[in-house]
């Protein structure tokens, strides 16, 4: 088999994070080539230097023995590179003709468009993959499998050699997903090169050829997929060094429940979960991207509608269906995107603060005692150590961790004992994310109930009391804190491959 | 608590907002000093109070439609909202013959139940505030022919109903400077939705709405029944600036009423309220509104046609939002 792509001694910096560390990669003809590791690792990084989204620190690229430059998209397009992102590019609007050819139209003369043309090249091309597809039909009504057929069939119409995939089948069903798989088998045989990202055990399996194993921004190691047992994949993939803190796991024997939470669910995203939560806990839920751990958070909260399920705080049903109700019965939610979800970015550390406080602090013409709030502001800015110059400081001028204080002080001063922290610590420097794990725990220590959703296992471990573990929109399972990462590992890609059609 | 803390910047928070004001008022500066140069008859106390009794009304709709913008919003039915409510305090008082007081009621509480329902589209039914105040605009449009028969109502039978606009208080003490009503309304209407912006609840979610409304939602606040209040107070506002009109022409004209929407929405522009929300203030605007206001009088006094004062209208808007992405531009 002869070698169409490697990549030696990659390396590449983004502000504080050295994403990849001298990375050594190779794919060769008609072979599908897994790409796996946690979160983070650096796998998509990767693939983006060989697609020219990222120009490399250092390193060099070669394609057929050549070494070659990818100073962008465009130019990875000519060199037969395609890739397939997660999350797809397409334009709902226009056909999926038109989308295959986006830039690249065929014309006839006075520069009309010559849509029969495009038409039968769409055609073409969908019968050479063996799918049938209306190639006048708009994008919008079709599934994100179908999507995801159309962008394969846009990668082949640049007569890519090789094709990139960046978790295809994270929003597939299995019929789909054998349907994908069949295409990949058929664009393998035509002696195309795939790289397949994934971290979903089973499918590497039965679709790889090579898997190799990222963590961290390094390469860890390249294995044939036929002899290698998954637990050794899974080992390559977390590691064996442990967090230097451990976590103290506190006696809630006698502790009394602050939430509970019976039959939630939200079609596909969330199925039937139940779980408690007592008070001083912290429960950590873990699972790979997808799992609908987010999507369980925003079902508690009331920012989503349920389809059924009843939610317990303090021994009391509520009827939670907006934020609104939420917060008065004490659930505080953190969105792990603070920018978007969580803050003002415009207004100032006070006004953060205050925000959902603000009728407590006014009078009854609404006339806010902006006194008392800066009094307020300027103490949780000392308790939860805020690094910012006042009060009145812009929250977009903060770093993340501090961003993120803000938002943990916003909770507190609105009397929430219940707060759910999605991924705390995303986009947070080093030493603030352990700054805002203690905070985390201390706030534990004070009887507050937490639910931490991670992506990062260190992080789940660190801090959790108890583990929940999703796969799938299920809760696949319970484990003590301080359980093994495999023991998560193995329940996070717990699929539930049976009976799930489109009757769900 | 500590003395760690830092000590509050109460001026560091008004650091963006007042260098658009500036640039806006120096603007004005300049253009009331050209024409004072250009023609001698600008700059006297009779032209003067002109220009500020010609700001009024648009001063009145400009600060309304302010806090809308604010939001993240935008409302197109504000002129004809303005015509409608003249239309129901002629009702009121030509009509049914009731006292000055519950004309005046009537005009501002039926601007806030039109705001209101405005609100409620945007706020409850999702409709984006462009279309639902487009169609409220046309709605009203029709309803004050209707209601009038296509008809003018006149206000002879209420005496003292042309003094709300045309009548001068401060004239009365101090003679030299005849401040019409109309003027001292539109300044206390400033000052009050000034005062409510930056010192209230409502204020605070105002600019907090139009900064990141998911955010506010998910903070916990019923972020629908406060929108709907900020439309309906704008509504009012509108309220108060059917009275001053109708009491300026001494009638209540059906026909009138489109475009000035528009207007007002220039002078909120020019004034430097972002389109895009979370950031405005009531002097920018009124700022905004008396540049307006000054261009058509001096070109007036220069004789210049009116084709053209519309002309210039339009590109001091283009120069002024130009101006405040320059300004934007460095700040990120």
């Amino acid at each position: 088999m002869s070698e169409l792509v490697r990549m030696e001694g990659i390396d590449m910096r983004f502000p504080g994070v050295h994403a990849l560390k001298a990375v050594n990669f190779d794919l060769r003809k008609a072979e599908v080539h897994a790409l796996m590791g946690e979160n983070g690792a650096g796998k998509s990084t990767l693939m983006k230097v060989l697609s020219g989204v990222y120009q490399p620190g250092a390193g060099r690229i070669l394609i057929d023995g050549t070494e070659v430059t990818v100073p962008g998209p465009r130019a990875a397009q000519d060199l037969g590179i395609g890739i397939i992102h997660q999350e797809l590019a397409l334009m709902k609007d226009l056909t999926v003709a038109q989308n295959i050819f986006i830039g690249r139209e065929p014309r006839k003369s006075f520069g009309r468009l010559d849509e029969a043309r495009l038409n039968a090249a769409a055609a073409a091309l969908f019968a050479s993959m063996n799918v049938t597809m209306d190639p006048r039909a708009p994008v919008e009504g079709l599934t994100i499998a179908r999507q995801q057929m159309v962008e394969i069939a846009k990668a082949l119409s640049h007569r890519s050699r090789v094709l990139v995939m960046d978790e295809p089948t994270a929003a597939l069903n299995d019929a789909e997903i054998a349907e994908l798989f069949r295409i990949i088998r058929q664009l393998r045989s035509e002696g195309v090169g795939i790289v397949y990202i994934s971290h979903k055990m089973d499918e590497i399996k039965r679709i790889a050829d090579r898997v190799t194993v990222m963590r961290d921004g390094a390469w860890v190691g390249t294995v044939e997929a036929a002899d290698t047992p998954i637990a050794r994949i899974i080992a390559m993939m977390v590691g064996r060094e442990l967090t230097d803190e451990t976590v103290q796991i506190p006696d809630l024997s006698v502790a009394e429940t602050a939430l509970e939470v019976r039959h939630l669910g939200r079609g596909r995203a969330v199925r039937d979960v139940s779980f408690s939560l007592k008070k001083g806990e912290i429960l950590g839920f873990a699972g790979l991207m997808g799992a609908g751990r987010t999507e369980l958070a925003r079902l508690i909260f009331g920012a989503d509608p349920r389809d059924g399920g009843e939610i317990i705080v303090h021994g009391q049903h509520r009827q939670i269906s907006s934020p609104e109700q939420a917060v008065r019965a004490g659930i505080g939610y953190l969105s792990e995107d603070r920018k978007q979800f969580g803050l003002a970015l415009g207004m100032d550390v006070r006004a953060n603060i205050a925000l959902a406080s603000l009728p407590r602090y006014s009078d009854m013409l609404g006339r806010i005692d902006e006194g008392k709030l800066g009094e307020i502001a300027r103490d949780y800015i000392a308790r939860l150590a805020i690094r910012t110059p006042s009060d009145a400081q812009e929250v977009r001028l903060l770093s993340g961790g501090n961003q993120q204080k803000v938002v943990i002080a916003k909770w507190l001063l609105r009397d929430c004992d219940i707060l759910i922290f999605d991924e705390p610590t995303r986009g947070i420097d080093v030493g603030a994310k352990a700054e805002i794990h203690r905070l985390l725990e201390s706030l534990a220590a004070d009887g507050k109930a937490i639910i931490v959703i991670s992506s990062e296992l260190p992080e789940v471990l660190r801090l959790s009391h108890r583990i929940a573990v999703m796969c799938e929109g299920r809760l696949t399972g319970f484990l003590p804190g301080g359980a093994s990462q495999e023991e998560i590992m193995a329940l996070a890609t717990k699929r539930d491959s049976m009976g799930e059609g489109e009757a769900a | 608590m500590t003395t760690t803390t830092a000590k509050p910047v109460p001026a560091a928070r008004k650091g963006g907002g007042a260098q658009q004001k500036l640039l806006a008022f120096a603007s004005l500066i300049v253009l009331v000093i050209g024409f004072s140069l250009a023609s001698p008859n600008f700059f006297q106390v009779a032209n003067i109070m002109a220009i500020l009794q010609a700001t009024s009304v648009n001063g009145v709709l400009a600060v309304g439609v302010t806090l809308i913008i604010i939001t993240g919003g935008i409302d197109l039915s504000i002129g004809t909202l303005m015509t409608f409510c003249s239309v129901m305090a002629g009702v009121v008082l030509t009509w049914w013959g009731m006292p000055l007081v519950l004309g005046v009621a009537a005009a501002i509480a039926t601007g806030a139940l039109c705001g209101l329902i405005s609100g409620t589209f945007v706020a409850r039914m999702k409709i984006p505030p462009f279309i639902a105040t487009l169609g409220m605009m046309l709605m009203l449009k029709g309803l004050s022919l209707i209601v009038t028969g296509t008809k003018p109502i006149y206000f002879n039978s209420t005496p003292g109903f042309t003094t709300i606009a045309q009548g001068s208080l401060i004239g009365a003490v101090i003679p030299e400077f005849p401040v019409p009503n109309g003027v001292l309304i539109l300044f206390l209407v400033a000052g009050a939705a000034a005062w409510v912006l930056s010192r209230t609840v409502l204020g605070r979610y105002t600019f907090a709405l139009g900064s990141n409304e998911e955010a506010v939602r998910l903070s916990g606040v019923n972020t629908a029944a406060w929108k709907m209040a900020i439309y309906a107070l704008s509504g009012a506002i509108c309220g108060i600036a059917g009275v001053l009109i109708a009491s300026r022409i001494n009638s209540a004209q059906p026909a009138l009423g489109l475009g000035y929407e528009l207007e007002a929405i220039a002078a909120v522009v020019i004034g430097g309220t972002s389109l895009a929300g979370g950031r405005g203030t009531i002097l920018g605007t009124l700022i905004g509104a008396l540049i307006m206001s000054v261009l058509t009088n001096g070109l007036r006094v220069l004789s210049v046609a009116p084709e053209w004062q519309t002309v210039v209208t339009g590109a001091i808007i283009i120069v002024a939002v130009y101006a405040d992405q320059l300004r934007r531009g460095r700040a990120a």
